[in-house]
């Protein structure tokens, strides 16, 4: 299990930001009708890195998301994608380019087996019937490759509990090849067992090399698992922490706005260090 | 959650992104724990069941849990059978069976076409008016007008493809629900139906016409129909055996080869035994035998090709498939449009049975009783379960009935009663297996 927090671990070093981003957006305006929803966001990851992208509601979360997913167009700003600039304007399209994004509801088809969804809309053939054989070897190569715990990709995914339904939308996720994972609120549902598989799961997917764009109101599962974490506020960049220099006071600080104020700011430093541990629990 | 130890992996992983477990990479994790074991059987909580004795065991526990299948029809199929013939010993006499398999292929065919828009969720009420119309275009095509007999049937075949793709428009574009689009088409098209057939409303098909001697007198001969019989049982064999082959060769659990053979043995007796009892009569019926191609043809179109898979997909959760790539609006519209096309189908092999279209062709009970037969035949109204043998079955049972009751001399009145008891019968095992199979993780 990951257990850090990165609390006390100054001796970590922090992830290279040096490195050149898989994904990186520059000064993303989005405005729908009087609202101003994102203005002005700067957003990076990197290869083989999480980032935990926070927020209150209405800080415009999804719709960074969204963009990046391309569901929708920003108004201002610029896109690179590993290095080279780039524009989405349709879901499809950020797909091809290599970001997949697995949504809340996940959409799986409950009468169909582990297989049929992992392979869904994208079926291997032999002339016009489907590779039965084929998909299921790659569907275990790819969920061995997960250390996803599923006992049988032959039963229908309405059997298989929260955080197996997860692995199999992040596992299908991955069919495409991407570069880049957004996972929305991956564990707003699970238990804690399934909570820590899906987590698990994240850290597999940093192994493998993947930049990892996690949303989640989880300040635990947050520390657990990111490097990272970039705070979003009333649309605009509110703070980016390594998990490693900061902690949990300080992350939700920036979420609602306590930093913005140099007097709060200070007031929330001091009492942060005698009630860490306590926080820290829930 | 607060452990203070650092993870390596968190710290080794930023900087080496050049890590071998590249997500294609081929074979990275060939080689977990235990090798000898298939892929597919190492999880340690699956419950292995080896040989034939464990597929039987791993059957029962299946039936038990509420995954029923097909057998709730065939146990009703054969006490249906049991009970008739205790009261006419008739009834299972071979000539009794081979009227059976002719009066069934007409709404048979039509059956088929609700399950494929049952799978979807859907429903199409207007299969008996456009079989009533197909019948009327083939009968005045070749009576009145002096259409060559294929001409006739290729427009009544494609009146109704037509019917459905503007179905499927329909529903797709205005999003219209299917059951208010069929209603109306249930009641348009039997005005057109009435329309084609003009002032005399109904036209008799010459008894020569080769139309007719399908339907009425086209038989297979006992040799070619054993023969057939036998290359079904062999292709059968063949492709277990290449497929147990491709998943071994694949490193995937294969089917013990003493289950294939006694599946084998099960299908060669279901196939021979009635080829032999209706071969002491007339034989196997052209008719129904297309009609029989037609439920294999669509059974392998719905579990082994994509389109079927996105038919499941659509059924079972439209979001999901939309955003997965699939094109829903065409697989709406091509599941309408075989749905009308199989309705034109079965009403052209009704009209040549009867040989004669009339007003009252594809009207009474023609409708009701290619969607019970759907239904009974174990397709969820819900969309996303059933398969394409539910049309056999339910219209065997659906005939059983009508026929049985018939031969008991009871008429209409009892027929309708029992039918509508069955149908609430077969309804309420599905919904109670449906809860089984959701307490026992297999919904």
């Amino acid at each position: 299990m990951t257990g850090m927090t990165g609390m006390t671990a100054t001796t970590s070093p922090p992830p290279a930001p040096t490195q050149t981003a898989v994904l990186s957006l520059r000064g993303i305006s989005k405005r729908f009708g009087a609202v101003q929803a994102l203005s002005n966001i700067d957003f990076d990851v990197n290869p083989g890195e999480v980032v935990a992208l926070v927020g209150d509601n209405g800080a415009g979360k999804s719709t960074l998301v969204k963009t990046i997913a391309g569901v929708y167009t920003p108004d201002a700003g610029t896109m690179e994608f590993a290095g080279s600039p780039a524009t989405v304007t349709s879901p499809a399209e950020s797909q091809r380019l290599g970001i997949a994004t697995v949504f809340q509801d996940l959409a799986l088809c409950d009468n169909l087996d582990v297989v049929a969804n992992l392979f869904l809309g994208r079926e291997l053939r032999t002339g016009r019937a489907l590779d039965e054989v084929r998909m299921e070897q790659e569907s275990w190569r790819l969920l061995r490759q997960l250390s996803a715990r599923i006992p049988s990709v032959r039963i229908p995914v309405a059997s298989l509990s929260g955080g197996q339904r997860q692995t199999v939308a992040i596992a299908r996720s991955l069919l495409g090849d991407p570069k880049v994972v957004m996972l929305d609120e991956p564990t707003a549902a699970l238990g804690v067992a399934q909570t820590a598989e899906v987590l698990n799961l994240v850290e597999r997917l940093r192994e493998n090399g993947l930049g990892v764009i996690l949303i989640s109101h989880n300040m635990s599962d947050v520390m657990a698992v990111a490097d990272r974490v970039t705070v979003l506020r009333l649309g605009r960049n509110n703070g980016t922490f390594d998990v490693s220099r900061t902690n949990v006071q300080e992350i939700i600080a920036a979420i609602t706005g306590a930093t913005t104020n140099a007097v709060s700011e200070r007031a929330s430093r001091r009492a942060q260090t005698e009630p860490t541990e306590t926080q820290e629990q829930q | 959650m607060s452990t203070t130890t650092p993870d390596p992996t968190r710290d080794a992983a930023p900087a080496a992104p050049a890590a071998p477990a590249a997500p294609d990479a081929p074979a990275a994790p060939a080689a977990p724990a235990a090798p000898a074991l298939p892929a597919d059987l190492q999880d340690e909580r699956l419950i292995a069941e080896a040989g034939l004795a464990g597929a039987a065991r791993a059957f029962l526990s299946r039936l038990r849990s509420g995954d029923l299948g097909a057998l709730p029809v065939v146990v009703g199929l054969v006490i249906i059978w049991v009970v008739f013939q205790s009261l006419n010993d008739a009834f299972l006499s071979p000539r009794n069976l081979v009227n059976l398999t002719l009066q069934s292929a007409a709404i048979g065919t039509i059956s088929i076409g609700i399950v494929l828009v049952l799978l979807l969720g859907e429903i199409d009420l207007s299969v008996g008016s456009i079989s009533g119309l197909a019948a009327a275009i083939v009968a005045v095509g070749t009576v009145e007008r002096g259409w060559p007999a294929p001409v006739a049937i290729v427009a009544a075949i494609l009146a109704g493809t037509v019917i459905g793709i503007a179905y499927g428009a329909i529903y797709t574009r205005f999003g219209v629900p299917s059951f208010v689009i069929t209603l109306a088409g249930l009641l348009g098209f039997l005005g057109l139906q009435l329309k084609v057939l003009g002032e005399t409303g109904s036209i008799n098909l010459p008894f020569d016409s080769g139309l007719v001697k399908f339907a009425q007198q086209t038989f297979l001969p006992p040799v070619v129909a054993y023969v057939l019989a036998l290359l079904v049982v062999a292709a059968y064999v063949a492709t277990r055996l290449r497929a147990n082959a491709r998943r071994d060769a694949a490193g995937l659990s294969t089917t013990p080869v003493g289950f294939v053979a006694a599946r084998t043995a099960f299908l060669a007796v279901v196939l021979i035994a009635p080829i032999a009892v209706l071969n002491q009569d007339r034989g196997v019926s052209v008719m129904f035998l297309v009609f029989l191609a037609l439920v294999v043809v669509m059974d392998f179109a719905i579990r082994r090709t994509g389109w079927g898979r996105s038919v499941m997909a659509v059924g079972g959760n439209v979001e999901a498939a939309r955003r997965a790539g699939i094109n829903v609006r065409r697989i709406y519209l091509t599941v309408f449009a075989l749905c009308s096309t199989f309705a034109a189908v079965g009403g052209i092999f009704a009209a040549a049975r009867l040989a004669a279209a009339n007003q009252s062709s594809g009207g009474a009970d023609t409708n009701l009783n290619a969607i019970a037969a759907a239904v009974i035949g174990g397709t969820s109204l819900f969309g996303g379960r059933g398969s394409a043998y539910a049309a056999l079955l339910g219209i065997l049972v659906i005939q059983s009935i009508s026929n049985g009751l018939a031969l008991i001399n009871l008429g209409s009145p009892e027929r309708y009663m029992i039918t509508g008891a069955v149908l609430l019968l077969a309804v309420t095992v599905d919904a109670l297996s449906r809860r089984s199979r959701a307490a026992h993780g297999r919904a």
